[in-house]
């Protein structure tokens, strides 16, 4: 990139960063953002009004529910989810960029549920976090292998709903071991043929990236070797993660047991450096 | 002094520091070499070459290590090097990569002995029967050779990256600190060093703000400040408690509410924080200005400086190419009255804080020839141009001038444009006022 083109006046039209292609308006779709309007609205689904609002707020929330403004900021959060998965290779990510990003996210997502167009499925079972819990860093960053396949109540494999559905998952399963979790990371992926495109290349993105040595370190044909590591590490799917996304090792705290401990890689570096050295 | 080798991106200028006097200037690379120059010494018999810098050594500080747990590769990347108060005929440095620390010793060696009795000029051993009679070795002088040695290595010390280091006036002692804790070492221990700072919350997931930079006070060796992703600053005081979470005092601008962006906070993330010399005033840099505080006052900064404005419509393209994440440096001249900054298209800005003026210089061999004049540049933003004003939209982005630094006495700049030094000096204002 050699030069900054400038921008005019009007707002650009959005063009996140390597778009995936337009996602095909899956049967029972909601779509928010490039062009999902229609159907969002075809649907019947009401939208908070301006005139809902708070007085003051009227004319700020017609602003952003002027379209230009919320296709700017849909193309706005996918560039930061995208550019959330698309890390380092060999190199652990600059983890205050990563922290940057997902606070633009975590803005953007309060201000699309403060107007309504931040639809979050309904909780399908009890106990689960509130409706108002924003998405956290840790699901947008999460593999595809701690991803349950969707209830039957979530077919519509709207992005934001498949985000807001992983946000909740979590807290009404059983804890389970990363090594089990790992077992499993095809499962997940055969199921999910009614994901919208944009999210399902991103999970995909996280299960295909890093170095090639790091997938046959925990193939199925080096099972003893993945054993043992699991054993020295005890945190073997934080591992795995990490070599992408440093966030995403340090946040995956739903999933695996509380011993593992793998929220402190210092303690977990040092005692398996003093094995391997040994 | 450009240089001459093919550019690669090993040889990338990552950080830049002058020693206390300023006859030593050390440079660090991505490919973990750190080289230093040396002023010549002005002399009459040559005229031109007054005060100029040249190589006084080169040595291979870091080298790429693999991190085998987390399949990760760790760079070799200088990201800091800190020079140690002179303490006898050495010169010592600190310099860091992501993980680790390094002590350096720089000695120099002029003489050596000549005339031994059992060894000869090549240091075999001598046929004892040739030995005749008894000499005493006698000191000769040889071409000078400067030795660097690595004294002290301080490593597992760190999680995350560091992003700064700072030898503590106590000279004793120096802080390290990454993107979530800050660690105090004492310069002759390796195994063992203190948290006296720790932001990392219980659970991951609430991790919002991150440490970007931290400095020792240049007199008081019990304070120290701590930059953070959000825009604040953390002055510490290391007698009030072990771990200094608690800040003695936070300094912080309120938002703008006019101003307010999805951008806000990215462009509000100090890069780089500097204590004056004087130490009563700290210099923060962030995305798109430079500000200098007070250090009574928390409330908002004494001065803000607008480096470059023109990019505030812009935000969302630099987002995307992430540019916006860029961290530049600052740096204090010596007597505190003027401040210096990088930007794009290898620009770099200075700020009289006395007359309030300002001017845009370029560090680039097409307009810069040796002992040539430079010429204030202009960044034009539609409207009236001026011949030489560069436009907006021609700014070249991959040129950027993160780091600079200011001699400690005189108006001597040393700028890194990615693998090129440029020191500049002042030599009609040598003096400062």
């Amino acid at each position: 990139m050699a030069t900054l083109c400038g921008r005019g006046a009007a707002p650009p039209p959005p063009r996140p960063l390597q778009a995936p292609p337009p996602r095909p308006a899956p049967p029972s779709a909601a779509g928010a953002g490039a062009g999902g309007q229609d159907t969002m609205f075809a649907r019947g689904l009401k939208r908070k009004c301006a005139d809902s609002e708070e007085d003051g707020e009227g004319a700020l929330a017609a602003f952003r529910a002027a379209p230009s403004y919320s296709l700017q900021r849909q193309s706005l959060l996918d560039m930061s989810l995208v550019k959330l998965q698309l890390c380092h290779m060999l190199v652990e990510p600059n983890l205050c960029r990563s922290v940057l990003i997902a606070n633009t996210v975590r803005q953007i997502q309060e201000e699309m549920t403060q107007d309504g167009t931040w639809r979050v499925m309904a909780p399908q079972t009890a106990g689960q976090a509130p409706l108002d819990r924003l998405v956290s860093t840790e699901i947008l960053c999460r593999s595809a292998r701690e991803v349950e396949p969707p209830g039957p109540g979530s077919g519509d494999g709207h992005a934001l709903d498949l985000v807001s559905e992983l946000s909740t998952a979590p807290s009404a399963q059983a804890p389970r071991s990363p090594q089990s979790s790992v077992w499993e990371v095809d499962s997940p992926r055969e199921s999910r043929g009614g994901f919208p495109k944009s999210l399902d290349q991103i999970f995909e993105t996280l299960e295909n990236k890093g170095p090639g040595s790091v997938e046959e370190l925990f193939s199925d044909v080096d099972s003893p070797y993945y054993n043992l590591d699991t054993v020295l590490t005890g945190m073997v799917g934080s591992a795995k993660s990490s070599h992408g996304d440093a966030l995403e090792a340090l946040a995956s705290a739903a999933a695996p047991p509380p011993s593992s401990s793998c929220k402190d890689l210092g303690e977990l570096d040092h005692v398996v450096e003093i094995l391997v050295e040994t | 002094m450009p240089s001459h080798r093919m550019p690669s991106e090993a040889d990338i200028i990552s950080t830049v520091e002058f020693n206390h006097t300023g006859e030593l200037l050390a440079t660090g690379d991505k490919g973990g070499r750190v080289v230093i120059f040396q002023r010549e010494p002005e002399s009459k018999n040559a005229p031109h070459s007054q005060g100029e810098y040249d190589v006084y050594s080169t040595f291979q500080s870091h080298e790429p290590e693999f991190d085998y747990l987390k399949s990760l590769e760790i760079e070799e990347k200088i990201n800091k090097i800190k020079w140690l108060p002179q303490q006898n005929a050495a010169h010592s440095l600190l310099s860091t990569n992501d993980k680790t620390i390094k002590l350096w010793k720089i000695t120099e060696r002029d003489k050596r002995p000549e005339g031994y009795n059992l060894k000869d000029e090549e240091g075999k051993l001598k046929d004892l029967s040739t030995v005749t009679s008894l000499q005493v070795p006698v000191l000769k002088p040889m071409d000078l050779m400067v030795e660097v040695s690595p004294r002290r290595v301080f490593a597992n010390g760190h999680t995350y990256h560091i992003n700064s280091i700072s030898v503590n006036s106590d000279c004793e002692t120096y802080m390290s600190a990454d993107d979530l804790r800050i660690n105090l070492w004492h310069l002759a221990i390796t195994d063992r060093s203190f948290n006296i700072v720790d932001i990392k919350p219980a659970n991951m997931e609430d991790l919002t703000e991150v440490i970007t930079a931290s400095e020792f006070h240049p007199h008081h060796c019990n304070l120290f400040v701590y930059s953070s992703s959000k825009g604040s600053l953390r002055l510490c005081d290391m007698r009030a408690a072990a771990l200094c979470d608690k800040h003695s005092k936070l300094f912080e601008e309120p938002e703008d509410p006019s101003n307010r962006s999805f951008f806000s906070e990215i462009i509000s993330s100090v890069s780089d924080v500097k204590f004056s010399h004087s130490g009563r005033y700290m210099l923060t840099r962030d995305y798109l200005t430079v500000k200098v505080w007070d250090l009574n006052m928390e409330a908002r900064p004494i001065e803000t400086y607008q480096v470059h404005d023109y990019l505030r419509s812009k935000l969302c393209s630099l987002y995307e190419n992430d540019c916006i994440f860029d961290k530049f440096e600052c740096a204090w001249n010596g007597s505190d009255s003027v401040i210096m900054t990088g930007a794009y298209n290898n620009f770099f800005r200075m700020f009289d804080r006395n007359t309030k003026r300002d001017v845009t210089l370029e560090a680039s061999r097409e307009s810069s020839k040796p002992r040539a004049v430079l010429k204030p540049r202009r960044v034009c933003v539609g409207g009236k141009r001026r011949r030489d004003d560069i436009s907006v939209d021609s700014l070249d982005f991959t040129k950027k001038i993160l780091h600079t630094a200011w001699h400690p006495a005189e108006n001597i700049i040393a700028i890194a444009a990615t693998n090129n030094l440029y020191i500049f000096q002042d030599k009609v204002n040598s003096e400062m006022h």
